[in-house]
């Protein structure tokens, strides 16, 4: 599948928006985060802004995206009309919680129990969001590497981990801490880790879909190689479908995506338990730096490697 | 509306006879000419002049080679949208552009309300969505639903405009659902068949396989002795000779 | 809910009706048209070519007609020729000066005028034009087309394929298609396949290449190239061994039983016998004497030797062709190796055609009569058909190969008999038909018109266009000891010829529609070469090019005077009977081009222009005697007014002043509205009696004779043995009074043999086959053929490069694979292109889709396009001439018979491209450059206009 930047970044950046937004309305139920107005400020406006930044991207992807509000109607089939309905719907919590969190209430003070409803709301307002994001590929049985129930679950995982990649740097950046908090960020590294490794070994042993000889009723003649193309340039399907990427390219990139989105955030991570203010500082941050970029990457490869059946049609043996 | 209709009244579909298709293309420019101007105008196209081609069409139409070798056989395989009875592209759609229509089973995109969001197209094996790159709406075959029931066309015209041009007779136009179609009973009698029918969406428009090629003639069983036996070959002389005395005999009864 | 949707929409605000020009099939089409703009094409279900289908060319039609690569107006050419500096100037000053080198030309030597028009469909006008100019030196693009069809077929049976005829596909029992088809009578081809296939009746392919046809044939028969003559003739041969050859229909139909002299050396050897009438003899088995081969009532013998009068011996010629084709040398086992097909597979087919014909036989019982006026209340068919086209056509022996086809019909009693190959009338003609090519000394004077039209059909050396020593006198060599058989002229050789001046120069070259510095040439870059060879003096050989073009060709750039011609469906036309007709077996048809839209731009039907210049130029028959134009109204004038004898017409139908005859009558003012009311063509259905064995139907023939087909209601009795032809031989052989020159004799006794024969093609022949090993043939995809479809923003889209198609197991043994860049070397040059595997080809044989590469600058294209960076041409490496002969010579690469170009006998030798990384094909040439080229659209959203609601 054509990786489009526009997708990577709403995915990417939304999923870290829901996951930071998730932690502090957990740090705010369970009162470990403490009012205060200018880390409200900071994690709420980084929340939304990474929620709402990725939506509007997501839109730049769009055709007509002055129509994008037709999106929300079809939520009784669609993944994709629901997850925009989730996304507008945890808008409402999450933004009266903030709006509670940071003007109202003294510094310092515990949550009230509407605030605790909103947050308790907005947690799960964004998980179901994060969820409806994954399902939208995970629902499509043309994607051998998308359909998978493993997907969904990875979009809410990736989401919260790299949320508590940005959540903790944030703790170190404003002085704030959370007792254990570096274990809840390490723990969402190692699961996350294991749910993507988990996810590659799935897509390696699966079998193809589809091949030349099923998708045109042919294989009880022989075998079906492409002899003339339909069309001599590529047309959309192919540009929009049919991207290709070398086996070689995909191991070099796994390798990397452990690297930057799992194992380099995990020690910037463990630096923070062991290291002072200054290195726990300097750690969550390159564990933010390497995850932004290694979580680019998973999301890249995560398009770049699927093979949608279609490309049976166009000359793949198999897909 | 992207839930599906539980029943549809029609299920109107292409039945094409791989058989006898020798891809000529004219139901490709056919679709692509009558569509450009009609419920999707237009079908745009990219750098139409220049190094990289592209544009929006309905129908196209691949050419393959099965088996090995000398045995292999061609096929030209037209691909277009199926109007299947249960496809995820329309369920997948989040604005409802995308629909099935209960009437005929026809499925449509709504180019008025269609924001481009290209899912439709990823959740289609087939590959009969094609997004319009400079309209930014999804396209797809119609049927020529502004064909078929078009009351400004002689009855004998509203079929697709594909059906309409194909010089073969290849492609085939009417209602699968109804037994007695002749559609039909083209599919009974030749064995139509589902592409990739694992999946389940339940195709409406059939493809008929290629028939076994064959050496001989048909009718009649070839005799496989590579001697002549006619009874002029039983004369004496040479061989001439006896050529020349079978056209006498011949001619002379 | 469901969005309502609009089920009725508004088609069009009229439709009009005219015939399609994006080939040479000539479909009926109708053409919507909404607030001007064309919005849809589809055919016309009342036309008798295409029932209301139409081809994905005929569909893209639109893209055509809006095309950037138009010209828009009149050009002179201000530098270098290929340098594109023009000036635009006025109709009035390009018609001027046309008329003033024209009309010195005509004052002077009407010689000097070379006119060839490419894929004219208006031959009846133009041939005409240049008999009434006075110059000998005109045709069209047959001679690299199809001459060797045609001329195959008139001087065998009176009729070809094709526009000629067809296969009876709704009767035919088996039917056996050779080599490529695609190109011509699309549609009617296609319809009938799709007949054949609901029918169930086996097709049988014989092609190098298995595509298009042949990928629905139920038998691939993948022949090596130039050897389907010899396919043929082991058929022929089989046939004989199994005694299944139609004696009756032979005996009845054909010359078989004719008599031909044996006496060696002497001046009658090989002629026919004849008595004191002329008639041709045969031994009449019944009275034991000769008769005339004419008369009805005799029971000739196939066999023996009789004595004739004079003492001389003679035989029949079934003898000669048994003698031939029954001995060993054409037996299945002989020719197996060389073509590529197994003996077993030969003695098969062999086996199903005459099952076919004689186990399948069709009785219909309709009453006939034939020529001598005997009724049979019955019509007897041998449902055996078959089509040849281009790949028979293009290949040195490709007049030898079409005999042997027809011979292989006629053997069958398949030849216009219920279910085997119909005659589509005007034909049967007689064979050849009676019209012989005008030109010879004496015939071409100053200001002074030709006293026949410049093609015909010669029957013997003393109809030849030479001079006394036996030189042409046609600038191609037309009807010279080069091609005598030249039936459509040689326009690949006229380049190579006037720049060279042999046989002499020319002083103005007019073309119209011939790409001939591109996909129309053989040695391309030599072509280019002559187009601008210089004088000392600095003057170009070749002084004055006037082309007329509607589109911005490769060749247009090396005009001195370009004439912009519109689009198909802005101009008038008419496809005549005069000349290529449109018709079907039951009844004749012609039709009508009507414009359905105004240009945009100042460009004029070359038709038009050139009744035009006929007059400017006073020619006799564009001229009133006061000296005022007579077709002031242009090509619709001259297309109702014209009368080519008293009663004969471009149109045949809706004649007479109250427009009820049809083919003779007097021209009918209101005739051009006739054919508009009818879908823009008339159509004469035959009656049943006349529907079969035309050329002996008494109620056909006297029919045809009395509508102008044909001169006399005599049957036309099939020429098996071709007496012109050993004419030609005798004549080499030192008898009778116009003999070819010494160098000449050697080829002409040889090809020119009375009964077909095969040989090897001249190129492979001619090298060492281990050099070049492989086969190198060319098609034009179906979506393209004879439509000059890389213009056309949506058949682009389908075909923008093309790659060479190799047999996989080939490839793989010379280590190639799937898109590897090679060398393809010729004898005379090499040229870089992609390859593409496939299983389908004859392992000896590489092909591409022809035309599909495009020099840079042209058909209104960016540079970069594929078709200029990727695709290639096959025509580089083809030699218009073949290697030297003792003495100096160079024939032209063409059949020795009809010189009919011999581009589909390339050989060639690949190599892989190594070391060169660029993924370009070569060779390049420099861009062309266009001086008033549009901005062309970065997108196209043409049906925009036609929407109801804004985007």
């Amino acid at each position: 599948m054509h990786p489009a930047y526009s997708v990577i970044f709403f995915t990417t950046a939304s999923g870290a928006g829901y996951g930071v937004l998730s932690l502090t309305a957990i740090g705010i139920i369970s009162g470990l985060v403490k009012r205060d107005m200018t880390f409200g400020l900071v994690a709420f406006g980084i929340a939304l802004g990474l929620i709402t930044a990725g939506l509007l991207s997501s839109t730049a992807h769009l055709g007509r995206p002055e129509r994008a509000w037709r999106a929300f109607s079809q939520w009784r089939s669609s993944w994709l009309s629901r997850e925009g309905v989730m996304a507008v719907a945890t808008y409402v919590p999450a933004g009266l919680l903030a709006i509670l969190w940071i003007f109202t209430g003294a510094p310092g003070s515990a949550a009230t129990s509407f605030e605790v409803v909103l947050a308790l709301l907005a947690v799960i307002g964004s998980i179901i969001t994060l969820y409806c994001t994954g399902m939208i590929y995970a629902s499509l049985r043309t994607i051998r590497h998308w359909n998978l129930s493993i997907v969904p679950i990875n979009y809410v995982v990736f989401g919260l981990m790299t949320g508590a990649v940005l959540f903790g740097f944030l703790l170190h950046l404003f002085g704030e801490s959370i007792e254990g908090f570096f274990w809840i960020t390490a723990l969402l590294l190692a699961g996350g880790l294991a749910m993507k490794t988990l996810y590659w070994m799935h897509v390696d042993a699966a079998k193809p879909i589809s091949t030349a000889e099923n998708a045109t009723g042919l294989g009880h003649i022989g075998k079906v190689r492409p002899f003339e193309a339909a069309h001599s340039t590529k047309n959309f399907v192919m540009r929009e479908m049919g991207y290709e990427i070398a086996r070689k390219h995909v191991m070099r990139l796994r390798n990397l995506t452990y690297l930057l989105a799992f194992g380099l955030p995990l020690l910037g991570t463990l630096a923070t338990i062991v290291g002072g203010t200054v290195m726990s500082l300097f750690g969550s941050f390159f564990a933010l730096a390497t995850i932004a970029v290694g979580i680019f990457i998973e999301r890249w490869l995560f398009f770049a490697e699927a093979e949608h059946v279609v490309n049976v049609y166009y000359g793949a043996e198999a897909a | 509306m992207t839930t599906l209709p539980e029943t549809t009244q029609k299920k109107l579909g292409l039945v094409i006879d791989l058989d006898t298709c020798v891809g000529c293309q004219a139901c490709v420019t056919s679709c692509k000419e009558w569509n450009t101007g009609g419920y999707s105008a237009p079908l745009t196209d990219q750098d139409p002049y220049g190094a990289d081609p592209h544009g929006t069409w309905l129908n196209r139409v691949h050419a393959y080679e099965v088996g090995d070798g000398a045995k292999s056989q061609a096929v030209h395989f037209p691909r277009s949208c199926l109007h299947c009875e249960e496809p995820d592209c329309v369920t997948v759609c989040p604005t409802g552009a995308s629909y099935k229509r209960e009437e005929d089973g026809i499925v449509l995109v709504n180019p008025d309300t269609c924001i481009g969001c290209k899912l439709c197209s990823w959740a289609c094996p087939y590959g009969a969505r094609e997004y319009d790159y400079k309209v930014g709406v999804m396209r797809k075959c119609t049927l020529c639903v502004d064909r078929i029931y078009n009351d400004n066309l002689p009855e004998e015209d509203r079929v697709p405009a594909c059906v309409r041009a194909c010089p073969t007779g290849a492609r085939h136009f009417g209602d699968v659902a109804d037994p007695q179609s002749d559609v039909s009973k083209l599919v009974a009698d030749r064995e139509g068949y589902d592409l990739m029918a694992d999946f389940g969406y339940k195709p409406q428009n059939k493809y008929l396989p290629p028939r076994p090629k064959r050496n001989g003639s048909g009718v009649q069983a070839i005799e496989t002795s590579d001697e002549p036996t006619t009874k002029a070959h039983q004369t004496p002389g040479s061989a001439l000779e006896k050529l020349f005395s079978w056209a006498d005999q011949k001619l002379s009864r | 809910m469901e969005p309502t949707i609009d089920r009725s929409p508004d088609v069009a605000d009229e439709i009009k009706t005219t015939t399609c020009y994006m080939c040479a099939c000539r479909c009926g089409i109708r053409v919507f048209l909404k607030n001007g703009d064309v919005r849809y094409i589809e055919g016309n279900r009342d036309h008798p070519v295409n029932k209301g289908v139409l081809c994905g060319k005929g569909s893209a039609g639109i893209m055509q007609h809006y095309a950037p690569s138009r010209l828009t107006a009149p050009l002179k050419r201000v530098g270098e020729r290929g340098s594109g500096d023009y000036e635009e100037i006025s109709w009035e000053e390009a018609l001027s000066l046309a008329t003033e080198w024209l009309g010195e030309v005509r004052s002077t030597d009407p010689r000097k005028l070379a006119l060839f028009t490419g894929r004219d469909q208006s031959q009846a006008l133009t041939g005409w034009w240049a008999s009434q100019f006075g110059t000998p030196n005109f045709a069209a693009h047959g001679g690299f087309c199809s001459v060797n069809m045609a001329a195959g077929g008139l001087y065998t049976f009176g009729g070809s394929f094709w526009e000629f005829g067809e296969p009876d596909w709704e009767k035919t029992e088996y039917f056996l298609l050779f080599g490529v088809a695609e190109d011509h009578a699309s549609n009617p081809i296609k319809m009938g396949l799709g007949k054949l296939k609901e029918r169930g009746v086996k097709v049988a392919a014989v092609n190098p290449v298995r595509s298009g046809y042949g990928a629905i044939a139920d038998e691939w028969i993948g022949i090596k190239p130039g050897t389907d003559g010899l396919f043929v003739a082991a058929l022929i041969h089989e046939l004989f061994e199994a005694r299944t050859v139609d004696l009756d229909y032979l005996v009845r139909y054909t010359n078989a039983p004719w008599l031909v002299i044996q006496a060696p050396g002497t001046a009658d050897d090989g002629l026919f016998a004849r008595d004191d009438e002329g008639n041709p003899l045969v031994h009449d088995s019944t009275s034991g004497a000769l008769k005339s081969g004419l008369l009805p009532d005799v029971a000739p013998a196939l066999n023996g030797e009789f004595e004739l009068a004079d003492g001389k011996k003679a035989v029949p010629v079934f003898q000669l062709m048994a003698e031939r084709y029954a001995s060993g040398v054409y037996s299945p086992e002989r020719v197996a190796a060389q073509t590529g097909v197994p003996a077993e597979d030969i003695r098969r087919i062999a086996r199903e055609l005459a099952e076919a014909a004689f186990e399948k036989e069709i009785v219909l019982d309709v009453e006939w009569t034939d020529w001598a006026g005997r009724t049979h209340d019955k019509m007897i068919g041998r449902p055996v058909s078959m089509h040849a086209m281009r790949g028979i056509s293009a290949h040195s022996n490709g007049f030898n190969t079409c005999r042997l086809i027809h011979l292989l019909q006629i053997l069958l009693g398949s030849i216009d008999c219920p279910g085997g190959f119909r005659y589509k009338p005007p034909y049967p003609k007689a064979i050849p038909p009676h019209l012989k090519p005008a030109g010879k000394l004496g015939e071409v004077a100053p200001d002074t018109p030709l006293p026949g039209a410049p093609l015909g059909f010669v029957e013997g050396p003393e109809d030849l266009l030479v001079d006394e020593a036996g030189e042409p006198l046609r600038i191609d060599k037309a009807y010279s000891w080069d091609a005598p058989v030249a039936a459509h002229g040689l326009m690949h050789m006229v380049l190579n010829n006037a720049a060279k001046k042999d046989p002499y120069g020319i002083d103005v070259l007019l073309m119209y529609m011939a790409n001939m510095s591109w996909n129309s040439s053989m040695n391309v870059p030599g072509v280019i070469k002559y187009l601008t060879d210089k004088e000392e003096d600095g003057s170009y050989t070749i002084p004055k090019i006037i082309y007329s073009d509607a589109y911005f060709s490769e060749m247009v750039p090396y005009a001195d005077l370009i004439l912009p011609d519109t689009t198909y469906l802005e101009r008038w036309d008419c496809i005549s009977l005069l000349d290529r007709p449109i018709s079907e077996p039951d009844g004749p048809a012609d039709s009508i081009r009507q414009p359905v839209v105004t240009p945009d731009r100042d460009v004029r039907p070359f038709q038009d222009v050139m009744i035009d210049l006929g007059s400017r130029l006073k020619l006799p028959g564009f001229t009133n005697e006061d000296g005022s134009a007579k077709y002031p109204g242009g090509y619709p004038d001259y297309i109702v007014n014209h009368e080519r004898t008293p009663g004969v017409g471009p149109l045949a139908g809706w004649r007479g002043e109250d427009g009820e005859s049809f083919g003779k009558g007097a021209p009918n003012p209101d005739q051009l509205e006739r054919y508009i009311e009818n879908g823009c063509f008339h159509k004469h259905h035959l009656e049943d009696h006349q529907l079969y064995f035309k050329h002996a139907n008494k109620g056909y023939l006297e029919w045809a004779q009395s509508v102008g087909f044909i001169g006399s209601a005599d049957p036309v009795v099939f020429q098996l043995y071709s007496e012109p032809l050993q004419k030609f031989r005798l004549a080499a052989q030192g008898h009778g009074a116009q003999l070819p020159p010494k160098h000449h004799r050697r080829r002409i006794e040889m090809f020119f043999d009375p009964l077909p024969f095969w040989y090897a093609p001249f190129e492979g022949a001619s090298l060492d086959e281990s050099d070049f090993p492989m086969h190198a043939i060319t098609q034009r995809p179906m979506h393209m053929y004879h439509s000059w479809g890389s213009q056309n923003a949506w058949l682009r889209q389908i075909t923008a490069q093309n790659k060479l198609f190799m047999n996989r197991e080939r490839a793989e043994q010379m280590d190639l694979a799937d898109n590897d860049w090679v060398w393809i070397y010729s004898h005379i040059g090499r040229v870089k292109a992609q390859i593409a595997l496939m299983e389908g080809v004859n392992p000896h044989t590489v092909w591409t889709w022809n035309a599909i590469g495009k020099r840079k600058g042209t058909w209104g294209l960016d540079n970069d396009a594929p078709e200029a960076t990727k695709g290639f041409l096959l025509n580089h490496l083809i030699s218009e001439l073949l290697p030297e002969r003792d003495g100096g010579y160079r024939y032209s690469n063409s059949d020795p018979i009809t010189g009919q170009a011999a581009w589909y006998d390339l050989r060639v030798k690949i190599e892989k491209a190594e070391g060169d990384a660029a993924e370009e094909s070569l060779p390049r040439f420099e861009p062309l450059h266009r001086p008033n080229q549009k901005p062309r659209p970065d997108e196209l959203e043409f049906g925009a206009q036609f929407r109801e609601t804004p985007l």
